[in-house]
């Protein structure tokens, strides 16, 4: 552990990234406290500027403090990001394993199946997906699984197809040992860092994506998210400017603080690939 | 000395901060003459690759340098001259074989036109004579129809082609000295035996230098006039072929020829009545199928075993023998169920196997287990060495208590300590991982061992110690085992009976000393007659 803490440590930026990341989940974590009202509350008068009225960074055109907006936002977009990421990492694993390890006809079937979900642009897919089941906090996570599963899919296919003719799985065979075994216990272990890499690169993703629907107007119409602060802002930019760049700086810097990491954990987990820089 | 080619002194060639020890090369002090072979032999990691990339400027640049010394080379310093001399140097002056033909050569490139690039490069001449000048190249290394070859990929030719190739590109310019790393490590034993015809013949027509690297001391008493022995990134031994390899001086040399397997046979052992394992007519395919749903074009078939019948008397010890391809891997993967045969019987005890479902084959499982080749593929990265012992047996039932104990014993066994229990593959040298693998065989107490060539990836005096851990074992747990090898040393070595393979069959089996004595089948004799250092076994046996 602390070899992977001075191989991650080493990529500074990803250092920055990961305090960037710590810093919203905190935000995130005393939304409550900070901001104890409802953030869809008319806190005051409309359309002030940031520091006017006791706004720390302006109102909307209802009266909504962006502040509080920002802080309850960062709790939706990181819950949202972190389980439709497990979810698609589940899915998209138990696919890719039985397709790289049976091979042949269940490798046809699954990867056919895959493929159609690839072949759909993905953020048109979540859209019509989300219009379809109504717009919920449960529909977009749905929408946003059903879309970034077939990445990990393939990933996790290529590593046991890779992984299953090694000697030692070979070995594993001689044995006895069952297939689910082999599977769970021998080669999946082997093959957690490229997974973990694309998992981390998958929650920026999924976080832009719940942004933009929510700026669509697909958001949950109950719950604050950045997104819905875009959107809702939008048709006031050149008047109120705060009321979308806030969210916006919001979305930017923790859309890259998670790709930063993610680059480290990727140098971290793969030393082999660091030594060619 | 004033004739020399090249004279090297005092090298020191430094390795970036934090490695194993602080220098590759440790002054090092080595010269060559025109038309001279001098060979330098060492085990892995002992630097002599490293010393072949100095000459030519190809160290890993900047972490790997020449931190001290001279590499003269016709009165220019090598370590000195600049980037753009070397180049020049580089391919025309002195040229370079490696290891794996078919990652040195471009596969993106035709033969033909990487032989041209040299010559644009190096010389002026028109299109027409280069191409000219590389069919005459291509024939003089004996390549077959050199007009076709130069149009031909690499991936087009077999191992040796693309070898002989390589040779033709490094010849081109007639460089002054030719080093070559290991050029036949990767080829079969049989293509081995011309390649090295070749290169002296080339030699002793261009006078050319060779610089040649090798772990193998059956090559060097068949090419090298001279031998330096290199041990941790230092010379131990230099002289004579015959003064290193029969009067052997620094105890490193006397150890390392020692190791030599010797290509006597051993004696036979008195052969048991009782049949562990046999096969009859086994046959097993490869390909045949369609891709896409049965609709894309079938794939050629490939007949990897034909109608193999051998037999496996308890306690013996059978050798499959044969070169790369010739389906003896395949036979013992089918044999202990890894694939699926197409046809034919494997019986143990009067049980097919071959028609087992998976289930039912897993109480067999203990009887028959494997050691497999690659000491570093075959134990799982993830999994502690106590894990990787102890999971055979508790999948077969036995208790968690029942199977650390085993495993404690195990690792006595195979000569590991006990601290070996709790700790990670990657922890353990190449030798010490083949003695975990071959402990997490003996796990189940099984009947039958097929070993499929434990000792081709490891350095010959750890092979050696593996060489004489099995036999211990065998002996203790009258094991009975498939050996599969292609180095017909070693088999002659371990093996009581040996069956040799060509293209999934088996030409010729008998007892070991009668197929080294009086060989029946013509492949089995050419594969005798290609074993490097012959000449040298006769002069230490007489």
């Amino acid at each position: 552990m602390t070899d992977f803490w001075k191989r991650f440590s080493r990529n500074r930026s990803a250092v920055f990234g990961l305090a960037i990341l710590l810093l919203v989940v905190f935000i995130a974590a005393i939304a409550s406290l900070i901001y104890p009202e409802d953030p869809f509350r008319l806190a005051g008068k409309p359309m002030s500027e940031p520091g006017a009225n006791g706004f720390l960074l302006g109102s909307d055109s209802l009266g909504r403090d962006v502040a509080s907006g920002i802080a309850h936002g960062a709790k939706t977009s990181l819950l949202i990001g972190l389980i439709a990421t497990l979810a698609a990492v589940f899915i998209g694993v138990i696919f890719g394993a039985l397709a790289g390890y049976y091979g042949g006809r269940t490798d046809d079937i699954l990867m056919r199946i895959t493929e159609v979900f690839q072949t759909i642009p993905s953020f048109v897919f979540a859209i019509l997906l989300v219009a379809i089941m109504k717009p919920s906090i449960d529909s977009i996570v749905v929408a946003i699984t059903v879309v970034s599963w077939p990445g990990v899919a393939r990933l996790v296919r290529g590593e046991f197809l890779a992984l299953k003719n090694r000697e030692f799985v070979q070995a594993c065979h001689t044995l006895g040992m069952s297939d689910r075994r082999i599977m769970l216990a021998e080669i999946l272990p082997n093959c957690l860092s490229p997974i973990i890499v694309i998992g981390s690169l998958m929650v920026a993703t999924a976080i832009l994506i719940e942004s933009g629907l929510a700026f669509l107007g697909l958001g949950d119409p109950n719950i604050m998210s950045w997104g819905f602060q875009i959107g809702a802002g939008r048709t006031m930019l050149r008047s109120a400017w705060w009321i979308c760049t806030f969210p916006g700086i919001a979305i930017l810097i923790t859309v890259l603080a998670i790709n930063l990491v993610g680059e480290g954990l990727n140098d971290a987990l793969n030393p082999r690939l660091r030594e060619r820089n | 000395m004033t004739d020399s080619l090249l004279t090297i002194s005092n090298l020191d060639i430094a390795l970036p901060e934090g490695s194993e020890r602080t220098l590759a090369v440790e002054n090092l002090s080595v010269d060559l003459a025109p038309g001279e072979t001098l060979c330098i032999v060492g085990e892995s990691g002992s630097g002599k690759s490293l010393t072949a990339r100095a000459l030519m400027g190809l160290l890993p640049a900047p972490h790997v340098k020449v931190s001290r010394g001279a590499i003269d080379f016709c009165g220019e310093d090598l370590t000195q001259v600049s980037e753009r001399r070397l180049r020049e140097i580089r391919g025309s002056e002195i040229s370079m074989v490696f290891q794996e033909p078919m990652t040195a050569l471009n596969p993106v490139m035709t033969i033909g036109s990487q032989i041209d690039e040299i010559f644009r490069f190096h010389a002026n001449m028109s299109a027409q004579q280069r191409r000219q000048r590389a069919v005459e190249l291509l024939d003089s290394v004996q390549l077959p129809d050199p007009k076709q070859i130069v149009s031909a990929y690499p991936h087009e030719l077999s191992g040796g082609q693309r070898q002989r190739a390589m040779i033709a590109m490094a010849l081109a310019l007639e460089p002054k000295i030719l080093i070559a790393d290991e050029p036949t490590t990767a080829l079969d034993v049989t293509t081995q035996a011309q390649i090295l015809k070749l290169i002296s013949d080339m030699q002793a027509v261009h006078k050319t230098g060779v610089l040649f690297i090798t772990h193998d001391f059956g090559v060097v008493a068949d090419i090298a006039d001279r031998v330096a022995v290199m041990q941790y990134g230092r010379v131990v031994e230099t002289g004579t072929v015959d003064k290193v390899l029969n009067h052997p001086e620094h105890p490193y040399t006397q150890a390392l020829i020692a190791s030599v397997p010797s290509l006597t046979p051993r004696a036979a052992r008195t052969r048991s009545d009782d049949i562990a394992i046999e096969t009859e007519k086994l046959h097993k395919t490869f390909g045949g199928g369609r891709s896409f749903f049965g609709l894309g074009p079938p794939n050629r078939v490939v007949h990897a075993v034909k109608d193999v019948t051998v037999e496996l008397r308890r306690g013996e010890t059978l050798g499959i023998v044969g070169e790369s391809g010739s389906g003896k891997s395949t036979l013992a993967r089918c044999m202990i169920r890894l694939l699926d045969s197409d046809s034919g019987k494997i019986m143990i005890d009067g049980t097919n196997l071959r028609t087992l479902e998976r289930a039912q084959m897993r109480p067999w499982r203990s009887k028959i287990q494997m050691v497999f080749q690659d000491p570093f593929a075959s134990l799982n990265p993830r999994i502690k060495v106590g894990q990787i012992i102890a999971q055979g047996p508790m999948i077969q039932g036995a208790s968690r208590e029942e199977a650390e104990a085993r495993t404690r014993e195990l690792l006595g066994i195979v000569g590991l300590d006990e601290r070996a229990f709790n700790r990670y593959p990657h922890e353990f040298s190449g030798g010490q991982r083949q003695r975990i693998g071959i402990a997490r065989a003996l796990a189940l107490n099984p009947e039958i061992l097929v070993a499929d060539e434990p000792v081709s990836a490891l350095d010959v005096s750890i092979q050696a110690q593996i060489l004489k851990l099995l036999d211990e074992i065998r002996e203790r747990m009258n094991l009975s085992m498939l050996f599969i090898t292609h180095d017909l040393r070693v088999a002659a070595q371990v093996c009581d009976r040996l069956a040799v393979m060509r293209y999934g069959e088996i030409v010729e089996t008998g007892a070991t000393s009668d197929i080294f004595d009086e060989p029946q089948h013509s492949y089995t004799r050419d594969l005798l007659a290609a074993v490097p250092g012959q000449n040298w076994d006769r002069q230490t046996t007489v």
